[in-house]
């Protein structure tokens, strides 16, 4: 019983926290090649809505997962285009994505209202998913929680020990230098960003494949700004945000769960935990102001023309 | 043939305001292939959009009551906006001056007095600051973005909202619904013009334009502003206290977010509701840049933002268009702001 009720607990969790592993470990890549999107919610809500209409006009959860990823590229291009070629202000433009992403995912999902999709099939070997407790909990999932661990174990391999990756992180750190010894800045700036824009708009199909299988407005409930800030407190490293992103899937599920047990706080109070967790994490994380600047790409932000 | 961005020699004037004239025609002309995907008469729309509300005196009206909490907000944040401080969550500081000014109208139920009006007005700035003081705090003692911060208190704000008209400020004779009472006679904000909603806001957003043109343009806080903005070093090298900057900067916007926030409450809305704007705080971020962070251009660029709203609604109700649309059409025109924008600093070249 109680046995059961934990690995249910845990399967919850895995399923919260995978959105959030996608959506920042995309955004580690973009800001390690000194690009800030602070538009990450509304990538994700696109991707969410995309994913879902696809699922549900198609049938097909691999055309619809597929689906999602594109949606998410599709914003962070327009949110390329505008930062790499019109030098417009990463911070603002960021916001600019979220809010026409809500619009858009609104207004997209507004026939979509009601509609359940059947969910993700999920991995299931006889013999070995039926085990006690581990079966379900290393066997049991649908392919896109795979994917978000081999996403980590990849983007960790690829910043560290590849020579683009290295490119990469060069011009996050100094474009200058980066330009003058002949890497193209811009270029490898844009593929980092549509990276960045898969990986949400994965975590947005997560949630709306997967997660709660249904549209609602909104649904993202600031997700994406979470794992902003995942991003900081995992100093750009992505195992760190795979770690960061549980411990804020495990904060958000128990606080469900307490809700649903009928602790007598209310479930408004109980729901804002996740977001005061974040805060109190990110302060704990910038206290240092020394390794803050030490960890952050140095050239996060700062727009790029090349002259001559 | 090739484009090509060439430096100016100093940034253009003309382009800036030429550049938010561009995103308005761009922005339309993006809207009618959106009317047109979306199988309506992209004519008919843009008519439903930005005519039919402006042709009565009550569409008129109606005009400036939702542009009342988009300038006053956009006034606080372009302040913070010139000096680097990005707070984004006006939202929930609009939310707090709400539940501040909208309690004290609830606790004082029926208390006739004068300075009811007034005091309501003191505990939504208060509630305002008070929720802008926490990113303050944390981004001036620990350095943390206050872009995240403000961000996550939006979240707490609206479930507090929740919480209080679910729970102990819900109307006992409401019928279950999760709404406050209605706020007394005394406690609401008196009406300009008869048969409209317009409301004594209205003026004092502008009031407060006038003050913050002059305190930008003539006070040493507004110079300073413009420095730490500008050229973070010289402004160091000038002994200006950043740390200053941040706390006033947060604290106008906060205050002008709960100033907004009361008003909603005891003027169009008159009690506490689970919805009490529909996204004033982050439109008022567009506001904010497409008025150029100039407290005379945010009034026409609310009075812009606030016709987005009212179209959407007419739209909605005439032409039984999604109330999302008037979403896209302002990220869309932000879009397209920030993109026209390089033509301040570059010019176009063609190169053969």
């Amino acid at each position: 019983m109680t046995i059961d009720f934990l690995v249910a607990a845990l399967m919850t969790i895995i399923t919260a926290s995978t959105p959030l592993v996608f959506a920042a470990v995309g955004e580690i890549v973009a800001e390690k090649s000194g690009v800030l999107n602070l538009g990450v919610e509304g990538m994700m809500i696109v991707g969410a809505i995309g994913a879902f209409a696809t699922g549900i006009v198609t049938g097909d959860p691999v055309l619809a997962v597929l689906a999602g990823a594109a949606s998410g590229a599709l914003m962070a291009f327009i949110f390329g285009c505008l930062t790499l070629w019109l030098l417009s202000n990463q911070v603002a433009t960021g916001l600019a994505l979220t809010i026409f992403g809500i619009g858009l995912s609104a207004l997209v999902g507004h026939q979509f209202v009601g509609v359940t999709f059947a969910g993700l099939p999920k991995l299931d070997i006889p013999g070995i998913t039926d085990l006690p407790f581990i079966g379900p909990l290393l066997f049991g999932h649908d392919a896109l929680v795979y994917l978000s661990v081999v996403s980590v174990v990849g983007v960790a391999w690829f910043l560290r020990r590849t020579r683009t990756g290295l490119a990469l992180r060069a011009v996050g750190e100094n474009h200058d230098a980066a330009h003058s010894i002949g890497y193209p800045v811009i270029m490898i700036r844009l593929m980092a960003v549509l990276f960045g824009g898969v990986m949400a708009g994965l975590g947005g199909a997560c949630l709306s494949l997967a997660y709660t299988p249904l549209w609602i407005e909104n649904m993202t409930a600031g997700r994406g700004w979470i794992a902003l800030a995942l991003v900081v407190f995992a100093s750009w490293r992505p195992w760190r945000a795979f770690f960061g992103a549980y411990l804020f899937g495990g904060i958000t599920i128990i606080q469900l769960h307490a809700q649903g047990l009928g602790v007598a706080i209310p479930s408004q109070i109980l729901s804002m935990l996740p977001y005061i967790a974040t805060i109190v994490v990110l302060v704990l994380i910038s206290r240092d102001d020394v390794r803050m600047r030490f960890n952050a790409p140095a050239c996060l932000g700062r727009s790029f023309h090349a002259t001559g | 043939m090739a484009l090509r961005f060439e430096a100016r020699g100093a940034a253009s004037r003309a382009m800036v305001l030429g550049s938010p004239a561009i995103a308005v025609v761009l922005t339309l002309a993006a809207s009618l292939v959106m009317f047109a995907s979306l199988g309506t008469d992209p004519v008919r729309a843009l008519q439903a959009f930005f005519i039919q509300p402006l042709s009565s005196e009550r569409g008129v009206a109606e005009l400036m009551v939702k542009a009342t909490p988009l300038v006053l907000i956009a006034l606080g944040l372009s302040m913070g906006f010139r000096a680097n401080v990005w707070n984004i969550g006006a939202e929930g500081q609009l939310t707090l001056g709400a539940l501040a000014g909208g309690g004290l109208a609830l606790a004082l139920y029926g208390h006739e007095s004068p300075l009811l009006l007034p005091l309501m007005f003191a505990a939504g700035i208060a509630g305002g600051m008070a929720w802008a003081a926490i990113p303050a705090f944390l981004k001036t003692r620990f350095n943390t973005n206050e872009i995240l911060t403000s961000l996550m208190l939006v979240y707490v704000a609206i479930l507090l909202l929740s919480y209080l008209i679910h729970g102990p400020w819900r109307d006992p004779d409401g019928f279950n619904f999760p709404e406050s009472r209605l706020f007394h006679d005394s406690a609401r904000l008196p009406v300009l013009l008869q048969g409209t909603r317009l409301h004594i806001g209205w003026p004092i957003a502008l009031a407060l334009a006038a003050t913050t043109w002059i305190l930008l343009a003539r006070h040493i806080i507004g110079f300073q502003v413009r420095v730490v903005g500008l050229a973070p070093a010289a402004a160091s090298f000038a002994g200006f206290s950043r740390t200053r900057i941040t706390w006033i900067t947060l604290l106008a916007g906060g205050g002008a977010a709960g100033l907004a926030g009361v008003m909603e409450v005891a003027g169009p809305i008159g009690q506490i509701v689970p919805v009490i704007s529909p996204g004033y705080g982050f439109t008022a971020i567009i506001v904010a840049f497409l008025g150029r962070l100039h407290p005379v251009g945010v009034v026409f660029a609310g009075l812009l933002m606030a016709l987005t709203y009212l179209g959407g609604e007419y739209a909605q109700i005439t032409m039984n268009l999604p109330n999302a649309v008037t979403g896209v059409f302002q990220g869309m025109l932000l879009f397209f702001l920030l993109a026209s924008d390089i033509l301040i600093r570059y010019r176009i070249r063609f190169v053969p």
